[in-house]
């Protein structure tokens, strides 16, 4: 299907785009655009305006400030593929970026609307939550600072006020004792995933502390499983298997009980990657 | 045409173009409807078939997935651009020569798919390829002939590169 009509509306700055945002009650931001074309095409969302925010600039870094590294809202997935500097200090996020799409919608797709998007079943907004990363956002009252456990707050729901645009993610860079693990199941790679798992966690020589585990496509949200982690951190892989209490709903790609099946099984493949030693 | 519409100027397979277009046209129809470039197929719409798959300012993306629009200053190229220029004339040969389109719907996309994996260099992998060319449904499902056709490629382009160099 084609979109239906909007008006196209191009900021140059910040500042424009937050005013544009006020003036213009019905609109939506447009970053790489892989996924909201896909919903305007499809006419499941049609907004009166688009307010295209790729000619901001400085919204395309990424750069290691004091212990964490900030990745501009604009940096498009093949830049963070191709980074250095994520795959030495971020290398959960190196290790997700293969599974995002394709070629074609990596060269587009920005990680800032990837976040912003909160798309259930999507791999970064799980790895930000893993990572306990943050999310910085600047509106009309200026810039604040989201932690990701207050960011995602329901199905496509975000904390971000209506004037407010998501300008930066900074996640604390990986040290020595860091692990970190990933797995995902989908019908053809690169396709939305029928349920995922990104982790971290810290080794101590003998085990494992603070495991974070974060599902996606198993939720209205990413989600974490505190028992299954404790259970980990114990080092019972079979206990932390039966304590996920997940509830995920059935949809076109799978039954809520197969997705519980296979959140299972992917968290006996990252507990593996986890208990690994570090490369 | 609706009080919407915007000027736009860009450059599509090296000619320049001033065009007035509605903010809702994606990229792949201006191209087919506006330019008659119809060599870019439109598929799903929803950026899964990469049917639409063209290069902007150097990088493929899905001519669906872009609008118009957001092309004003770019540098676009379609199939009929990379054919012309004789950038993929090895790729189609192998296609052809390895059965590798039977109906020939994805063929423009898998091509320039397959050029931005050859243009890194090397000889890629067979599951390289097939990953990178995951974004791409052939509904014939002929992926095993694409994949020997690339591989092909990527072999005589070595061949010629390691030749070039002595």
């Amino acid at each position: 299907m084609k979109p239906a009509p909007f008006a196209y509306k191009k900021a140059r700055s910040l500042d424009e785009a937050i005013a544009l945002l006020g003036e213009h009650k019905d609109a939506r931001l447009l970053a790489g655009g892989q996924s909201l074309i896909a919903t305007l095409n499809m006419r499941l969302s049609s907004p009166n305006v688009l307010i295209d925010i790729n000619g901001i600039g400085g919204l395309d870094r990424i750069e290691e400030k004091s212990g964490a590294v900030e990745i501009g809202a604009l940096v498009r997935h093949v830049q963070a593929e191709r980074s250095e500097i994520i795959a030495k200090l971020v290398p959960l996020i190196a290790r997700a970026m293969p599974y995002i799409g394709h070629p074609a919608i990596r060269n587009r797709g920005t990680l800032g609307g990837s976040i912003a998007f909160a798309d259930p079943a999507a791999e970064l907004p799980a790895c930000l939550l893993a990572l306990d990363g943050e999310v910085d956002a600047t509106g009309p009252k200026g810039k604040r600072t989201i932690k990701t456990a207050n960011f995602f707050t329901g199905l496509f729901e975000t904390a971000l006020g209506p004037q407010e645009i998501l300008t930066a993610i900074r996640i604390p860079v990986a040290n020595k004792e860091t692990r970190v693990g990933f797995a995902e199941l989908a019908r053809r790679h690169g396709d939305y995933a029928i349920v995922g798992l990104a982790a971290s966690a810290r080794s101590d020589g003998k085990g494992l502390k603070d495991v974070r585990l974060s599902f996606f496509g198993a939720g209205d949200t990413p989600s974490r499983s505190r028992d299954a982690e404790t259970a980990l951190e114990s080092g019972d892989v079979d206990a932390a298997v039966d304590a996920l209490n997940l509830e995920p709903h059935d949809d076109v790609q799978a039954t809520g009980a197969t997705k519980k099946h296979l959140a299972g099984v992917l968290l006996r493949r990252v507990a593996q990657q986890l208990m690994e030693p570090r490369a | 045409m609706t009080g919407l519409a915007l000027d736009i100027s860009l450059t599509v397979n090296g000619e320049t173009f001033n065009e007035r277009i509605e903010p809702r046209q994606t990229l792949v129809d201006f191209l087919r409807d506006n330019l008659s470039l119809t060599g870019s197929h439109v598929g799903c719409e929803h950026g899964v078939c990469g049917a639409c798959t063209v290069r902007v300012d150097g990088a493929i993306v899905r001519g669906c997935l872009m609008l118009a629009v957001q092309c004003d200053g770019s540098h676009v190229e379609t199939i009929e651009g990379l054919s012309d220029s004789g950038e993929v004339a090895d790729l189609q040969l192998a296609f052809e020569q390895r059965n590798a389109l039977q109906c020939g719907f994805c063929t423009p996309g898998m091509i320039a798919t397959a050029q931005e994996l050859l243009a890194r260099g090397g000889v890629p992998s067979r599951d390289e390829i097939r990953e990178h060319i995951s974004g791409n449904y052939c509904r014939c499902t002929g992926y095993h002939a694409i994949v020997d056709a690339v591989e092909a490629v990527a072999q005589a382009r070595n061949v010629a590169r390691a030749g070039a160099e002595k």
